[in-house]
């Protein structure tokens, strides 16, 4: 095995691809990641054979069977062998494993995607599983109603408004008009025009809420010299990491995000300036809680959610992912030099990721 | 259009905390369990939430009043809904505890609802062993 070097913050993001996040896709799961991953290794103009770690991240509670990630690997040829691992997670855990594994130094380039249909079933019964089997599972608990709740207790803190849900959906619909992979779009939304809306799940509207959504994400990365050949002006990882909380609801202060902001200053973030944030907030109340936490807001000079964020299309098991590709993208086309993103796992926010992303 | 039945059927036994918890709601009382920090948290947990230090077993009878802290209204129920009926989901702290629990409160319209309300459990006349034998909180 050669000689490893220390390569942490040396490893970039050279190359990404997405599918457009889709209310009701006809292709199946793995159909979705084959044009994807390949349009991925396209674009970092690698072979398929220069990988040396790959890594997936999709949920089988979804799909409805046992095992069903396995199929999703004929989206990386896994034949003749390769090395290769999955997790029960959103792409962007996938792409955090794969980016520890080429920090061992013996492999230059690595793979990670991630994927997820949530259209064949009911999301809402499906989260419900998630939950402790115990105080929560059995009360059939949704991700919308918690999220209700959660945003009962930020409006009771005073922290934020109806209007200031209203103002980060807003902020999501506009930029999503330009984003021709998201699934909600609006140039025209306003204020006045969501808060006439009525009660979904008070105090939440339906716009405050992630559309069901269908899609897939990869990206390729690169250790050091390779990267530089492979990219004109790669994404470099600063940093990530990931931390996480108490599951129980009632334990946590549900106003704020204390992990998202630990793990930004364990990636790196030590508050200075960002061109682009973008946040997996799957609800516009956690939307504001998570710029709270990483000292942000809407009015600021990062740009936030360029893409629209996940309020504009929400494949599960992909959106993180897909923040982090968005973060990537604008660092590759040079319109921005630093940029910030984030995915999340669990009920309300529990678990945080934060990646931290630099031009050279 | 296939349709696919999403569940894991298991038996399980709950030890003396979770256990202890779902007893005691058979017989319409309530506990919680000392934190490491000195909180009585319910529902009681094994282990802190914080520091992940082991609890122990010894109960702290808390209720059986209880109060909103946060909630969100359900306008239309779901099959696994606790509920059939426009109910709330909240999270409720029974008096003497010092962590709310998820809990549905059984107000009958959204105007009866509102932080900091005063509410008093239902219990199913015939108990399961599950959470759900607090059928739900409802207005005093």
């Amino acid at each position: 095995m050669p000689a490893a070097k220390s390569t942490r913050g040396d490893i970039a993001i050279v190359g990404y691809a997405q599918t457009p996040s889709l209310r009701d896709a006809n292709p199946s799961e793995v159909q979705l990641l084959v044009p994807t991953v390949t349009a991925a290794i396209e674009m970092a103009g690698i072979g398929r054979r220069e990988i040396g770690f790959t890594c997936a991240g999709s949920c089988d509670y979804l799909t409805g069977g046992p095992f069903a990630f396995v199929s999703n690997l004929e989206a990386a040829g896994a034949w003749p062998p390769i090395s290769e691992s999955h997790v029960e997670a959103d792409g962007a855990w996938a792409m955090y494993e794969a980016w520890m594994r080429l920090q061992e130094g013996d492999i230059d380039i690595a793979l990670a995607f991630g994927s997820g249909k949530s259209s064949p079933s009911n999301p809402a019964e499906v989260w419900a599983q998630q939950l402790d089997p115990y105080y929560l599972a059995p009360l059939g608990v949704d991700p919308v109603s918690l999220a209700g709740i959660q945003a009962r207790a930020l409006l009771d803190s005073g922290k934020a408004t109806e209007e200031d849900f209203a103002r980060a959906v807003v902020n999501s619909r506009r930029n999503a008009a330009s984003n021709p992979n998201a699934q909600l779009r609006d140039a025209d939304a306003s204020v006045e025009a969501l808060m006439a809306q009525p009660y979904f799940r008070a105090p939440l509207r339906k716009h405050d809420c992630p559309p069901i959504s269908d899609g897939a994400v990869a990206v390729v990365m690169a250790r050091g010299d390779r990267a530089r050949e492979l990219c004109a002006r790669p994404a470099w990882i600063r940093g990530m990491d990931h931390r996480i909380e108490a599951h129980q609801p009632g334990v946590r202060d549900l106003t704020s995000s204390p992990s998202t902001a630990l793990a930004a200053r364990k990636a790196g973030y030590d508050g200075g300036p960002l061109d682009v944030v973008e946040l997996c907030g799957t609800f516009s109340p956690q939307e504001l809680i998570l710029l709270d936490a990483l000292g942000l807001s809407l009015d600021g000079d990062t740009k936030v959610n360029p893409s629209g964020g996940a309020l504009a299309g929400n494949p599960i098991m992909a959106v993180g992912l897909v923040r982090i590709a968005e973060a990537a993208a604008r660092i590759i086309d040079g319109s921005a030099n630093r940029a910030l993103a984030h995915a999340t796992g669990g009920p309300l926010l529990q678990q945080n990721l934060v990646c931290l992303l630099e031009g050279e | 259009m296939t349709e696919t039945k999403l569940e894991f059927p298991y038996s399980r036994t709950l030890g003396p905390v979770v256990g202890a918890f779902l007893a005691g709601l058979r017989e319409g009382k309530l506990y919680g369990i000392r934190g490491a920090d000195g909180r009585v948290l319910t529902p009681p947990l094994e282990y802190d939430p914080e520091t992940g230090e082991s609890l122990g077993t010894d109960m702290v009878p808390v209720g059986p009043g209880g109060t909103v802290v946060a909630w969100t209204w359900v306008e239309h129920p779901a099959p696994k809904h606790p509920l059939s009926r426009p109910f709330s989901f909240a999270l409720v702290k029974p008096d003497g505890a010092d962590t709310p629990m998820v809990a549905p409160v059984d107000a009958g319209s959204i105007e009866k609802m509102s932080t900091g309300m005063k509410v008093r459990p239902r219990f199913k006349p015939e108990p399961h062993g599950l959470i759900t034998d607090l059928e739900a909180w409802e207005p005093v």
